[in-house]
């Protein structure tokens, strides 16, 4: 240690400041000695968390979430709580099988119990809810390691095994404020081909008074949660305008080629689970690119894919399959379109 | 002379809060001469220099006290006349153990006898003016201190036509480029015209972020009556565009190769802070004995801009500045972006301590991290256009040569990545752990190389 207090020279410009060393004697450090938190740069942070990331998502589905109770009732807010409840629990039990901390403070359990609910018939038995619920969460997420680990959308992994294990009650549908049974219409398109579609229909789909999953029915109510996502920054507009673009432009060349075997583009942005799958399911980070011009890719694959199931396929919709074979490819979409780095000359 | 904006643009970058506000109007204050000066033989990257005092000898300020072991290496001069109390091992403020030297001054403050300015420095040859820069120990008051004398020696097959003056002062907090370009506009623009000189470069642009607008004025008077190809460029207020590849590519539009020089496009970037040392080691032949440092931070009772001696310890800086109000809980040397946190206030300025930040503890949050979610925050805001992700899960699984593939070695380490995280995760951390194993891998890689030659 260096002398102690000895007093500091006045300097040039000033004859009364005096100062002495801080801390220096030894009795004043054991008396004062502050620590410090040292840890590596930066020391700088923009505030965000994957768990203000998920309340986001979570705020944005709470449009859709009023529409399917003022749609369906008992049968929304049975199925959401369900569904909610047995992915926060099976979360729960995995971490603590797999001797890991619980992890549903991030959210991202509730999430996915919700955008499953969403996805699923408003009769559907509870049972088979439950039964969604451990698959999505326990199989598709915490086998593989957790958030961030699995490669497929936990939601629809849950409900596309739901959908090949019971299919008659995956497809049974009634509309809002009606008890008889009838089909979707996508359904109704692949039964029985082309129908009628005006103004009249158009703005009941674009409201959610349909058939449908609980929370795909409403086009608004989904539109406004993904507005909120945007302006939250939490999605960027990429995914879901090159989803949605594409089955737009397919239907489109399609109508015009054909109007007698095919229906218009917005029928077909309408209808279905296209926009609940091109605003909340394609954009779901883990699963999805991480560059701008993959996010692009993927949703032009997404968007290719839901035609050509919707148009040939032996099911009435493919978002879910469309999605999650993209997130198949999701790592190999990364590495293609890696960015330049800087100062690397093209190859 | 004109004011343009910049004409190029980095992808990524960030907005950090900035609040440059709470020192940015405090004119610089000289720091009187404390009890002790501790000057670490250490003063940029590369070896440190050796002392050539010993315990007892009486110093004058500027006698060289360390001499420059190696070629990219400056010499250390006494920040002030006094005594030798002792050569110690002493921390640096990026937590090595190194020799510095111990002066008590003696309040005469005298200067070397062989002190003599050049005010006709534009008749002295290229080679002189580098000899009284290298003689002055002049080193980049920036960030890294690299020797000033051997950035203004190019090779000869490299020509150098264009020279930027970085007053970007990108960092949040700092402020005292601001200020030395506000205060001493003239000296910087003749520091400027000198560097030019040696480098025989044509075109100039002084580049300072637009949240500056009283160091453009400044500059701009000092600047008016220049004929030729200089500019001051306006630059968007934006992290980090006081790095040096981002900030060429931003007036230039060319990008420095991967693992090049600023050389190999034709340019050399001088910190302003640089360019006034360089303007006092040949107009007044004075080595560089102190800097401007910003004391800063929400906890400092009397934020300001030190004009300290070279070797004054962190705590007598912040005692002159009134001390703190309310709780510190992180010190850092630099800016909180790229600046080293400290355990202890005995650490000393150096010729590169551009800024001294206190942070309260409401804005040192403990964070664990958590897995990767890709949500490619990192990858938008990385100015160097990598993929941090995907490099931080590789270093993780501890497969660097796959890093090194995908461009590891380009990581400027601006901390873009890790500020932007939404799951914390130690990016820069890993960044500097991956970037430590290649150098090892590529030093293993040159010796068998070696071998194979001897063969």
């Amino acid at each position: 240690m260096p002398a102690e207090g000895r007093p500091a020279c006045g300097g040039n410009n000033s004859t009364t400041q005096r100062f002495e060393r801080i801390n220096m004697t030894e009795e004043k450090t054991k008396e004062t000695e502050p620590t410090y938190i040292v840890s590596s740069s930066p020391h700088a942070h923009s505030g965000d968390s994957v768990q203000r990331i998920m309340l986001d998502v979570i705020i944005a589905l709470i449009p859709a979430l009023a529409v399917a109770i003022y749609f369906f009732r008992m049968d929304a807010v049975k199925l959401v709580s369900v569904c909610v409840v047995s992915c926060v629990i099976t979360e729960l039990v995995c971490r603590k099988l797999m001797k890991r901390d619980a992890g549903v403070m991030d959210f991202s359990a509730i999430i996915t119990g919700l955008l499953l609910a969403f996805n699923l018939p408003p009769s559907l038995p509870l049972w088979m809810a439950v039964v969604g619920s451990v698959i999505a969460i326990g199989i598709a997420k915490q086998v593989f390691g957790g958030l961030g680990y699995n490669p497929f959308n936990p939601a629809l992994i849950g409900r596309v095994a739901l959908l090949i294990s019971f299919p008659a009650a995956m497809t049974t549908w009634y509309a809002p404020f009606d008890s008889t049974t009838s089909a979707t219409a996508l359904g109704t398109l692949k039964e029985q081909g082309v129908y009628g579609f005006d103004d009249a229909m158009a703005l009941n789909y674009f409201t959610g008074n349909m058939n449908g999953c609980i929370g795909e029915v409403s086009a608004a109510a989904l539109l406004l949660g993904g507005a909120y996502l945007l302006m939250r920054k939490v999605i960027t507009w990429h995914i879901p305008v090159s989803y949605l673009g594409t089955v737009a432009l397919i239907a489109g060349i399609m109508w015009l080629i054909n109007d007698d075997f095919n229906m218009p583009p917005h029928f077909h942005l309408l209808a279905g689970g296209v926009m609940l799958g091109a605003i909340f399911m394609a954009t779901d980070m883990v699963t999805s690119p991480v560059t701008r011009k993959g996010m692009l890719i993927f949703g032009i694959g997404c968007g290719v894919l839901t035609m050509l199931i919707r148009k040939w396929g032996g099911y009435p919709e493919g978002v879910s399959f469309a999605i999650l074979l993209m997130n198949a490819v999701a790592p190999l979409i990364n590495r293609a379109t890696k960015p330049r780095v800087f100062g690397v000359k093209k190859a | 002379m004109k004011i343009e904006n910049a004409q190029f643009r980095v992808d990524g970058g960030i907005h950090p809060v900035y609040n440059k506000h709470l020192a940015k109007d405090n004119a610089i204050q000289a720091m009187p001469l404390p009890s002790l000066l501790r000057v670490s033989m250490s003063q940029h990257l590369g070896a440190p220099a050796k002392p050539v005092v010993a315990k007892g000898d009486t110093v004058l300020r500027g006698q060289i006290i360390g001499e420059p072991a190696g070629f990219i290496s400056a010499a250390v001069h006494a920040p002030t006349s006094g005594t030798v109390k002792a050569i110690v091992q002493a921390p640096t403020a990026t937590g090595q153990s190194v020799a510095a030297v111990e002066i008590e001054p003696d309040c005469e403050d005298k200067w070397r006898d062989d002190i003599k300015g050049n005010p006709n420095w534009e008749s002295l040859e290229v080679k002189e003016l580098i000899d009284l820069v290298s003689d002055a120990g002049v080193a980049g008051m920036g960030g890294a201190g690299f020797p000033t004398h051997v950035k203004l020696s190019p090779p000869p097959n490299k020509t150098i036509d264009t020279l930027i003056i970085n007053g970007a002062e990108c960092e949040p907090y700092l402020t005292a480029d601001n200020r030395l370009m506000i205060e001493q506009a003239e000296n910087i623009w003749t520091g400027c015209r000198i560097i030019m000189k040696i480098l025989g470069a044509q075109t100039v642009r002084v580049a300072i972020e637009d949240n500056k607008p009283e160091a453009i004025e400044a500059m701009e008077m000092a600047m008016a009556s220049t004929e030729g190809n200089v500019a001051i460029v306006k630059l968007k207020t934006e992290y980090p565009q006081g790095a040096e590849k981002q900030q060429i590519f931003a007036i230039t539009g060319k990008e420095v190769p991967s693992a090049g020089l600023p050389m190999d496009v034709g340019a050399v970037v001088e910190n302003v802070g640089t360019t006034l040392a360089v303007w006092d080691a040949v107009v007044n032949g004075k080595p560089l004995t102190e800097r401007v440092t910003s004391v800063t931070g929400t906890p400092v009772s009397k934020p300001g801009n030190i004009r300290n001696r070279i070797g004054t310890s962190y705590g007598d800086l912040i005692e002159f500045c009134g001390g703190t109000e309310g709780d510190t809980a992180k010190i850092i040397s630099g800016g909180p972006m790229m600046g080293f946190a400290q355990s202890s206030l005995e650490v000393t300025t150096t010729k590169t301590t551009s800024g001294l930040l206190l942070l309260p503890p409401k804005l040192v949050t403990n964070y664990s991290s958590t897995p990767c979610i890709s949500c490619g925050r990192c990858v938008d805001g990385c100015p160097m256009y990598l993929m941090p992700c995907e490099l931080s899960q590789m270093i993780e699984a501890e497969d660097y040569s796959a890093a090194r593939e995908i461009n590891l070695m380009d990581c400027i380490e601006c901390g873009c990545c890790a500020f932007q995280c939404p799951a914390h995760r130690p990016l820069v951390q890993h960044m500097r752990q991956g970037k430590g194993q290649v150098m090892i891998m590529m030093r293993e890689e040159k010796e068998k190389e070696a071998e194979k030659t001897k063969d």
